[in-house]
């Protein structure tokens, strides 16, 4: 399985990753040797077995529907890297 | 009293021989004057600790101290630790500092353990060596030019060279164990869900989970009697009673059935590893454990599979960091997508990218089927294996790691191949159960690990099996050159 340099861009996109030109290259040689690992997978029988996404077999514990967080937005908020009036600010999405 | 352990800490604290403040003061008095060959540490609280371990002296002095009251613990870097900053090795959380406290904190706090500062890590937790770290590489205390391992490396290395008497780890395909085993300590991995994983950052939220790194399995298990426990803030945390760990140490192993899986004795294991674990094993039959051949026969499919399972949630899990609410954030973004590619871009190193790419494209239309659920699915045929093997067996034994610790800059360049040093210890956490890392001798003067692997929630039984080998030798008491 060997990706190409494009194929880095696309994904580095979905990912939201800045790369930078001169390192894809390196990414697509890598990422290619990663996904060879992987192919091993595919040899492998897997007809009517189930998949396994909880080690014990648990499925989620639901609680009772109330609030049980207090308001701490001041405090959660001193590790933003920009906030005004309580608000998170971004650059400008809508015109 | 740096050469002392948590239990002979606790015994003198009870006596009065010493004071926790003055304990507290010697060990950050070894970090300051040896962590800087080593770089355990991105942050000593050296104020917090000495003003917890007066406060410990006072509990004391009011009779409410209970057995860790007073003892120093180092934290690894990615448990939340309110007011102090939590960078889990990354420039992503360089400027983070926690608003709360992980539950282990918590715990450990509650039972008056002083923090003396946060080890250093592979960023993220995702690193076999710990040279992944934004802080840089950490050194092995046997050697300044091998690794820790990791991604514990700075707790791995920080308790052999007796920096700390103990210290806090996470594991999520080998990172307890590997790095345990390479600085010759003894290092827990529990069941999964065993310990609350609330406030402990998120790498692969179904393989995650927290165990204590210690100089013996004896203390291994008085800090595990503080860490584990039902936490309602960890939805996958387990409501089960909590056993007293130290209770069954000296229970005899006569009769214990060990197994030996074939497929981690293979092509692939260092010679000198296997001697030294050859030679563990006839330990355990001289105490009269019986030896059982057994065969694990999809565990070589671990590392593929886990290559799968862990960049799929870790590419969900930190989708989190987007340059907005926490973290670090890239100067004048040009508008939205800048901000989060060019903030993730330049906070994330390579190696954490390399896994949120390979996960995005798992989980990428076309793609989730053929590779997040056949390995989902491999996953099961793993774990199906171990539960086979303990209808015979009591417990797993075999190597830790395929070799002794390797020389910095050996394998960085070649993801692949790290991956491979986590060969023995990975299908442990797909399975969810408990392993361990005892000391078992040495290759080169470098230490060797020997995994003791036990069926789920049978912490107690890994403890006494590790308690009984070290009651006969003398490999966990060994004291790396320079820092006795």
């Amino acid at each position: 399985m060997s990706l190409e340099e494009q194929e880095v861009d696309k994904i580095a996109h979905l990912a939201r990753l800045a790369i930078e030109e001169k390192d894809v290259p390196e990414y697509a040689n890598n990422l290619s040797n990663i996904l060879d690992l992987v192919e091993q997978l595919s040899t492998t029988d897997t007809t009517g077995i189930e998949p396994m996404s909880h080690p014990l077999e648990l499925s989620q514990r639901l609680r009772e529907d109330v609030v049980t967080e207090v308001d701490q937005r001041e405090q959660l908020q001193e590790n933003a890297p920009k906030v005004e009036r309580g608000l998170f600010i971004v650059p400008q999405v809508i015109e | 009293m740096h050469n002392k352990s948590v239990a002979g800490l606790s015994a003198g604290l009870e006596k009065g021989d010493f004071s926790s403040e003055e304990i507290t003061q010697a060990y950050l008095d070894r970090i300051a004057a040896l962590d800087a060959d080593l770089n355990c540490f991105v942050t000593v609280t050296s104020e917090q600790a000495l003003a917890a371990a007066r406060l410990a002296d006072q509990q004391r002095h009011e009779g409410k101290a209970g057995p860790l009251t007073g003892i120093p613990i180092a934290q690894k870097d990615i448990f939340c630790t309110q007011g102090v900053k939590t960078s889990c090795g990354s420039k992503m959380l360089d400027n983070f500092i926690a608003p709360y406290n992980a539950t282990v904190v918590e715990n450990l706090n509650n039972a008056g353990m002083v923090m003396l500062g946060k080890t250093n890590m592979d960023e993220f937790a995702m690193g076999s060596s710990n040279e992944t770290s934004f802080y840089g590489a950490v050194s092995n205390p046997w050697d300044l030019q091998a690794v820790p391992g990791g991604s514990s490396g700075g707790s791995a290395a920080a308790v052999a060279a007796q920096l700390a008497p103990v210290a806090t780890g996470t594991d999520t395909g080998g990172s307890i164990r590997q790095p345990a085993a390479l600085c010759g300590i003894t290092g827990l991995k529990p069941t999964y869900g065993r310990v609350s994983r609330y406030g402990m950052i998120a790498f692969a939220s179904s393989l995650d989970q927290a165990g204590p790194m210690a100089g013996s399995a004896q203390d291994a298990a008085m800090v595990l009697n503080a860490m584990a426990g039902f936490d309602p803030r960890d939805s996958t945390c387990i409501d089960k009673e909590v056993p007293d760990y130290t209770k069954n140490l000296n229970d005899s192993i006569q009769g214990m059935k060990i197994g030996l899986p074939a497929e981690f004795f293979a092509d692939g294991l260092d010679e000198g590893v296997a001697k030294v674990v050859q030679e563990a094993l006839r330990e355990y039959e001289k105490m009269g454990a019986e030896l059982v051949d057994i065969s694990l026969p999809n565990s070589g499919l671990s590392v593929p599979t886990y290559y799968v399972v862990a960049p799929a949630e870790c590419s969900s899990n930190l989708s989190r960091f987007d340059g907005v609410r926490f973290g670090y954030r890239c100067h004048e973004p040009v508008d939205l997508e800048d901000l989060y590619k060019r903030s993730r871009g330049e906070g994330f190193g390579a190696e954490v990218k390399r896994r949120i790419m390979i996960g995005t494209y798992a989980l990428s239309a076309g793609y989730y089927d053929a590779y997040y659920l056949k390995a989902q699915k491999v996953r099961r045929l793993i774990s199906d294996d171990f539960r086979r093997a303990y209808e015979k067996v009591d417990v797993i034994m075999g190597p830790t790691a395929p070799s002794v610790a390797f020389d910095k800059g050996e394998k960085s360049d070649d993801p692949v191949t790290m991956y491979l040093s986590d060969i023995y210890t990975i299908a442990v956490n797909l399975a969810g159960l408990p392993g361990m890392s005892i000391p078992a001798g040495f290759v080169d003067n470098r230490p060797v690990g020997l995994q003791i692997i036990g069926n789920y929630f049978e912490e107690a039984r890994l403890l006494n099996v590790a308690h009984q080998f070290q009651l006969g030798t003398q490999w966990h008491k060994q004291v790396p050159p320079g820092y006795e």
